[in-house]
């Protein structure tokens, strides 16, 4: 089958045409010699199979970022039989150095000059008949957006395809070394085929920027769009979760629960509330996935979030982290899943990872529900909301906290220099296939992970058989005893250990499991929580939950993101160990203070 | 009159004179057109020593000021 590589600048529409291509058929790829992950697809082409590839966004074949490493040591590793290049015709004076370094390197190459729409605008007119002659590959302007010429591109490249043999990697290596005679080239060319006004009509971006870009109004609408955002996460996606939830609960009555009665009870709750509750786990992100990553896109492909960047880089820039963090930061109160998911377009590694190691500390909604319970158990009206705000301010104190110590560690040395395109109107097309590939990428990276820790925290509480689910006990219970004397200076009793174990799988189920735990529901139970501790002990206990671990899914997640198990386990034990010393302080400081 | 890039306000334009970059911020300049004798402006500049936004032919960048002190521009008067 041949192999097709897709490359180009940031910001032109590579991932837009892309998605055109493909469809829904791209998959998450591993290839050789390369630690980020790639999407491919098979797609048919003049007649046969070809796979493409999509590679990173690069301004520059020799240069020296993660990305541009990637690239090139991808085209020397994998054969490929044919280059597609998109650029950005309203930008062409300097993208076309990249066409001219793929030309050097004699990669058979074909040449998508992407935004013809834009370029429109601009007034920028290009002769691709020239063009292509002293390039050496043919070029054709199209959108990528629009589709206008999409059928004319494709053509092209299917032709393309046809007549081209997969390179010799031997002299591809030899001539991957910068050249100087580019830059002149380029100007040859630029010269010969294109022609640009001296001066750029003031576009509709200009008057938009200086409203969205204000010191003062630009902020303010920053945060009035975060809070939207995160609302309408809110808002459709826990209905979305309820009906899923309902849907699998169904299926469960309806179906499974009559297809497995007759096995011993035992293995029945294994099955049943082991695996089955595990799928459901998974089953609940989904909604929230989708939601947020149809609204990254909208933010993303409209050319905001490098103006989030700008307005919130002189903050972010002395915690060794940038503008674009601090928006994942803000996605990480609604769910910290999706949130470490975006920082993908985080193109630094030390930057991504302190940015990952920071999320998780954002109090989610799942946390909330929990705190709302407690709170609502043991303090009056009055003073609960005091008590839920402190517990947001710490939640940001200990990601400051965590950024300031560990920003030497993953100190980012690629400099801060981002493009801010155009405003752009996203298609829907793009929007639901972004949903769509996110959700994909959870699915196939994290599942396992999730549905296999469910089952491990069913069988800790379930084990031995002879003993009462959850009780003192089983092995859960066994454990909660032996961290006693750990969690006893924290004024957090054996029981609330337990409902600390069922809390690495999912924040939510924390007052499901106070419930199995104390054979209690309701007010009743409420009521007995109330009576087990004073406020000092349910302050250090949710100072706890809120910091010892995410989910198990934000786990999952962090694993399949960093693709390193030290720094997952590095964010695990420093949280871990975060949370008891605030817990310890506060619990033995309140004491001290005869609280 | 040369100075730093930062130095130039809102709206103040000037020619490259001289780029003392590392090879990695380097490149990364010459690839978005950051060359000597090209002309770029200052957009707007970030409250609080935030960025810069530039603007060098069609393309608009924002960069940090301790970056942008490594450029050189010549500008009238």
């Amino acid at each position: 089958m041949k192999r097709i590589a897709l490359l180009g600048m940031p910001n032109t529409g590579k991932s837009t045409f892309f998605n055109r291509l493909t469809g829904a058929s791209a998959r998450v790829g591993n290839w050789p010699g390369i630690t980020v992950d790639l999407m491919s697809a098979k797609v048919p082409l003049g007649g046969a199979m070809a796979e493409i590839v999509d590679l990173p966004g690069i301004y520059d074949l020799h240069g020296f970022s993660d990305d541009e490493q990637v690239v090139r040591h991808f085209l020397e590793n994998t054969p490929v039989d044919l280059v597609l290049l998109i650029l950005n015709t309203s930008q062409i004076e300097r993208q076309l150095a990249l066409a001219l370094q793929i030309k050097q390197l004699g990669l058979p190459s074909v040449l998508l000059l992407n935004m013809s729409d834009e370029a429109k605008k601009f007034g920028i007119t290009v002769n691709t008949s020239s063009m292509a002659e002293q390039l050496g590959m043919p070029v054709v302007l199209f959108s990528a957006k629009y589709g206008e010429h999409y059928q004319e591109a494709m053509s092209v490249v299917a032709a393309a395809i046809g007549a081209s043999h997969p390179v010799q990697l031997e002299s591809l290596r030899e001539k991957l070394q910068p050249d100087h005679q580019i830059e002149a080239s380029m100007e040859a060319v630029l010269k010969k085929s294109v022609i640009i006004p001296e001066r750029l009509s003031e576009q509709l971006s200009d008057r938009l920027d200086r409203v969205l870009l204000h010191p003062f109004w630009g902020i303010l609408l920053f945060f009035a769009a975060m809070f939207l955002v995160f609302q309408a996460v809110f808002a459709f996606g826990k209905p979305l979760q309820d009906g899923v939830a309902w849907l699998l609960e169904l299926f469960k009555d309806y179906a499974l629960e009559p297809l497995l009665t007759g096995l011993p009870a035992p293995l029945h709750g294994f099955l049943i509330d082991g695996l089955y509750n595990g799928v459901g786990t998974v089953a609940a992100f989904v909604p929230v996935i989708v939601l947020f990553f149809l609204l990254m896109a909208v933010v993303e492909d409209t050319g905001y979030l490098s103006r989030a960047a700008f307005l919130m880089d002189a903050l972010m820039s002395r915690m060794g982290l940038d503008g674009r963090s601090f928006v994942m930061v803000l996605m990480g109160f609604g769910c910290n899943v999706p949130a470490l998911m975006g920082t993908r377009v985080m193109r630094s590694r030390p930057l991504r990872l302190l940015s990952m190691l920071v999320i998780p500390f954002s109090l989610c909604s799942a946390r909330l529900q929990v705190f709302l319970f407690i709170t609502t158990a043991l303090f009056t009206a009055k003073q609960a909301p005091l008590v839920l705000f402190s517990l947001y301010l710490l939640s940001f104190a200990t990601a400051i906290l965590t950024a300031l110590l560990f920003r030497k560690r993953f100190q980012n040395n690629e400099p801060f220099i981002l493009e801010l395109p155009p405003y752009r109107l996203p298609t829907l097309r793009q929007i639901v296939l972004r949903g769509w590939h996110e959700v994909h990428h959870f699915l196939s990276r994290a599942s396992k992970f999730i549905v296999a820790g469910v089952v491990l925290v069913w069988l800790l509480t379930h084990l031995p058989f002879s003993a009462q689910p959850a009780s003192p006990e089983t092995w859960a219970g066994l454990i909660g005893g032996a961290m006693e004397p750990l969690l006893a200076p924290l004024g957090i009793d054996h029981k609330l250990a337990v409902a600390l174990i069922f809390g690495l799988v999912a924040k939510e189920i924390v007052i499901g499991s106070l419930a199995v735990i104390f054979s209690l529901e309701g007010d009743a139970l409420t009521r007995a929580i109330a009576q087990q501790m004073d406020w000092v002990q349910a302050y250090s206990f949710m100072l706890f939950t809120l910091v010892y671990t995410p989910c198990l899914s934000t786990i999952a997640t962090l694993r399949s993101e960093s693709k390193s198990l030290g720094f997952t386990l590095l964010s695990l034990g420093w949280s871990l160990g975060l949370a008891w010393t605030l817990s310890f302080a506060f619990y033995q400081g309140a004491r001290a203070l005869g609280l | 009159m040369t100075v730093n890039l930062p130095t130039l306000q809102p709206g103040q334009s000037g020619t490259i004179t001289a780029i003392h970059a590392g090879e990695d911020l380097y490149h990364r300049l010459a690839a978005l057109g950051f060359r000597v004798g090209k002309r770029l402006e200052i957009v707007r500049k970030g409250c609080c020593s935030g960025p810069l936004q530039v603007r060098i032919g069609t393309t608009d960048v924002i960069m940090r000021r301790h970056d942008a002190l490594q450029i050189d521009v010549k500008v009238p008067g």
